[in-house]
């Protein structure tokens, strides 16, 4: 109880740093950029709830951040919806998305849904590139409603709106890793066979975690559009998202609701001063090149590098 | 004539063009230690497979507690009452010995058997930490299951399945590596077991221990249920001879 | 669709199926048969089409380039494995790690692929493409045929070699009981690495191929992605001959997409395949 108190603190004081800053801070610049590294710790949270808990690698992050962005342009396109109702569509639409998924794959061996993910985001891209309503493969223009009150702009709610979904995704995520089916799990991705004979539904766990992973992703990508008031296909299925979203909680730690945070927050500066000073291409290719050798060298992530740190130390 | 805990009614798999199982039939009482014996692939651990439900679409019908559980999953099974250890043992190597235990706690014994509803954490760990004990394994409770010997594994392997509060346990060589003491260690607390009203049936090679714990054998060759028998008729058996020692 | 058209669009997609038959045959064998989940498989197709593209700059026909690099290639996955299992296979997580590593190892080629050569599609130029043949009124591309030809001697000769050489069928011994090969008096995990090596070395003659077929660019390998996996896990993981009739199921089924649909729908016909195989039977049409 008191960790959740402490934790509800810290979340309150980010949220309340957020606001203030819209109101304080000049350079636009700077809302986008935290707006993009926010946005990856969204992802990588949520890809975490299934790579990092119950081992299940998904290589389409993208297709699910870029079906979310679809789903909530449409609907604003169609209906003039409001941002929660966008909101609430796109994370249904993409959870089910990772609900399909998994209820395709898993009972079959794990990489099977890898594949599968890659199929899907395949799949999405071709059914968008051809759905004209969204502009097809040129894509297509977002007004920006007017600003609300108390900020200066729309972007400016939007930045304050990312950081509430980054703490809200943190918070799920660190609630189902330290409930019973964390534990769960935990216990299937060590050795399902155990689990299941020890009465873990690993089933109907795993696809929880899809569905829960495919939805937050979709609350990731929603506002992209109206954000960047403008959205086309290759942009949005980028491969950066895919390769992010599985970079990220690795360089960071798996085990644990901090280690995406810290892999977004690092990743996605470096992300940020590389492509400003450097280029875009170089960029992806840090990341990738971060992948491969902490898969190597630190399969436990910084996390895990901080932890034997300290073990050391204590024990001298 | 007390009705069978557990009935396999002729159950037949096969693996491709291999039979492992033909026709094997076998009823356990309630309250029975039953000692389940037989070469390397006779079928023993494919039986097993079939009666927990990690090997489906076998021919016959699995019959427990007078349901038929032949189209359950394995977890639904273990909620019923069934419990095993595996051949090899697989821990949670990444989680400590007492969250081991503690899986099958929060997932069978506390959601399905007893309460229904959160139990404090505080109340599992200290029940996870009192059947580690049972099973000499306090030390260290916390440290990931990865860093436990072989013989640690195996006694976490007989844990976890406790903890499952079965009314039928199921061991698959639980005994595997472990030495003379240990062996009288684990039987005692088998019988301990047994005595709380636990059948138990168990798989061995090592025929001290079956002797020793089971009130009837059985024994399995190529699939097929060979003998049955109480111990010492097992033993005396030419049969049961010539098929572990060959003509 | 008029008959005329359909019988066109199986033809050339008995063609093209022989061909996607080739590109996969190694991931028959290092996913098939070795379970490795190597989705850098079609990144390695691709750089074995460049290999041809570079070697082409200097006036060497692609086929000779991609028989020249098949031995580079050969030790390049002696290495690759060797790597792989010291790393990974050895851990009880090899899962997760194992298929992020390989998904890196992709990338990373083609963002190498991109650095060394630029986004631009690259072509290959030899005697047999640009012209076709005639066949009544059908116009078949020479260098489909020739990948056609090509295409089933690499097959062929890697069924015979798994079936006939002692190694061919340690490999496949190895996929069904590591044990007993190891009691046989044969090393598990060096015959996997040769069969690793084997796999690769075969994306040197498939890039080849690849590059004879149509233009490459770095980005291709995901795109291969879906139809590598669609016909390895279609044929049954591990079978040649599944491969071969897998390769023909999917090429037939993309030319018949292709004509009737167009080619926007084209890339997600292995995909949506692959999705069909996994939902009603995974084990493939030969699978064990």
């Amino acid at each position: 109880m008191r960790d959740w108190l402490i934790f509800g603190i810290g979340a309150a004081a980010l949220l309340a740093g957020a606001v203030v800053v819209t109101q304080t801070i000049e350079n636009e610049y700077f809302f986008f950029a935290s707006y993009v590294v926010l946005q990856f710790v969204v992802l990588a949270t949520a890809w975490n709830i299934l790579g990092g808990y119950a081992g299940y690698v998904n290589f389409g992050s993208a297709a699910f951040f870029a079906i979310g962005a679809y789903i909530a342009v449409a609907l604003f396109k169609a209906f003039q919806a409001p941002l929660l109702a966008q909101l609430l569509a796109a994370m249904a639409v993409t959870g089910l998305m990772g609900f399909a998924v998994g209820a395709l794959t898993m009972r079959l061996r794990g990489v099977f849904f890898s594949i599968a993910t890659v199929a899907i985001a395949v799949i999405c891209e071709t059914l968008v590139v051809n759905w004209g309503f969204v502009g097809g493969a040129r894509g297509t223009a977002i007004l920006q409603p007017s600003a609300p009150p108390l900020f200066g702009s729309y972007t400016r709610m939007l930045f304050v709106a990312m950081a509430l979904f980054a703490v809200l995704s943190v918070a799920i995520a660190r609630y189902i890793e330290t409930s019973w089916i964390g534990r769960g799990l935990r216990a299937l991705r060590d050795s399902e066979e155990a689990a299941e004979s020890l009465g873990v539904p690993t089933l109907k766990l795993k696809l929880f975690a899809a569905t829960a992973s495919g939805a937050l992703m979709g609350l990731a990508g929603a506002p992209f559009a109206l954000y960047m008031s403008f959205i086309e296909p290759t942009s949005a299925f980028s491969l950066n998202y895919a390769v992010s979203a599985l970079a990220m909680p690795i360089v960071g730690g798996t085990g644990s609701w901090i280690g995406p945070v810290i892999g977004a927050l690092l990743l996605g500066s470096v992300q940020q001063i590389v492509t400003v000073t450097v280029s875009s291409e170089l960029n992806v290719l840090i990341v990738g090149l971060l992948l491969v050798a902490f898969v190597v060298a630190a399969p436990q992530g910084i996390l895990g590098l901080l932890q034997r740190l300290f073990r050391s130390r204590g024990a001298k | 004539m007390t009705a069978a805990l557990l009935d396999v009614q002729s159950v037949s798999k096969r693996f491709g063009g291999f039979a492992a199982l033909t026709e094997v039939s076998l009823a356990v009482r309630p309250g029975e230690r039953l000692g389940i014996i037989g070469p390397n692939g006779s079928g023993k651990t494919t039986l097993i497979n079939c009666i927990c439900g990690a090997l489906r679409g076998h021919r016959g019908t699995i019959v427990f507690e007078g349901h038929d559980i032949t189209g359950l999953a394995p977890y639904q099974r273990t909620r019923l009452g069934i419990a095993r250890s595996f051949q090899i043992p697989r821990p949670f190597s990444s989680m400590s010995l007492v969250d081991n235990v503690a899986v099958p706690l929060e997932y069978v014994a506390h959601r399905y058997l007893a309460h229904r509803g959160p139990v404090a954490a505080a109340d599992i760990r200290a029940e996870a930490l009192a059947i580690l004990d049972q099973m000499g394994l306090q030390g260290g409770a916390d440290a990931p299951a990865a860093t436990l010997t072989q013989v640690g594994l195996r006694k976490l392997e007989l844990a976890r399945a406790m903890a499952a509060r079965p009314r039928l346990l199921i061991l698959d060589e639980v005994m595997a590596g472990l030495s003379s003491a240990e062996v009288d260690e684990v039987l005692t607390l088998l019988f301990t077991l047994s005595g709380r009203g636990v059948t138990i049936v168990m798989i061995e090679h090592i025929m001290r221990a079956i002797m020793r714990f089971s009130e009837r054998v059985v024994c399995l060759d190529a699939g097929r249920v060979m003998a049955e028998g109480p111990p010492a008729a097992i033993a005396a058996d030419p049969m049961v001879r010539r098929i572990y020692l060959g003509a | 669709m008029p008959l005329q058209l359909l019988i066109e669009a199986v033809i050339a997609g008995v063609l093209l199926g022989c061909f996607y038959a080739a590109v996969s045959v190694g991931l028959s064998v290092a996913f098939g048969l070795l379970d490795v989940p190597h989705i850098a498989h079609p990144a390695f197709l691709v750089l074995g089409a460049y290999g041809a593209y570079l070697l082409g700059t200097y006036g060497i026909d692609p086929l000779l380039a991609g028989a020249l690099l098949t031995p580079v290639f050969f030790l390049g996955g002696l290495g690759v494995y060797r790597f792989y299992h010291a790393v990974f296979e050895r851990r009880s997580d090899a899962g997760l790690r194992g298929l992020a590593f390989f998904f890196g190892v992709a990338f990373i080629v083609e963002v190498a692929l991109i650095v060394a050569f630029g986004v631009d599609q690259r072509m290959v130029e030899a005697a047999y493409i640009g012209k076709s043949l005639a066949i009544g009124e059908l116009r078949l591309p020479i260098r489909m045929l020739v990948a056609f030809g090509v295409a089933l001697l690499l097959t062929g000769t890697l069924a015979l070699y798994l079936s006939h050489t002692f190694t061919g069928r340690a490999i496949k011994a190895v996929a069904q009981d590591q044990t007993a090969l190891a009691l046989m008096g044969a090393d598990p995990v060096r015959v996997k690495q040769w069969a690793f090596g084997i796999a690769t070395g075969t994306c040197a003659l498939a890039g080849a191929l690849l590059i004879i077929v149509q233009p490459v660019e770095p980005g291709l390998g995901r795109l291969y992605i879906g139809r590598t996996f669609c016909v390895a896990v279609l044929a049954g993981l591990g079978s040649m001959p599944g491969t071969l009739a897998a390769g023909l199921i999917l090429g037939i089924a993309e030319s018949i997409v292709l004509t009737s649909l167009g080619a926007s729908w084209a890339p997600a016909v292995a995909f949506g395949l692959l999705l069909l195989v996994l939902a009603i039977r995974p084990a493939g049409l030969f699978g064990r």
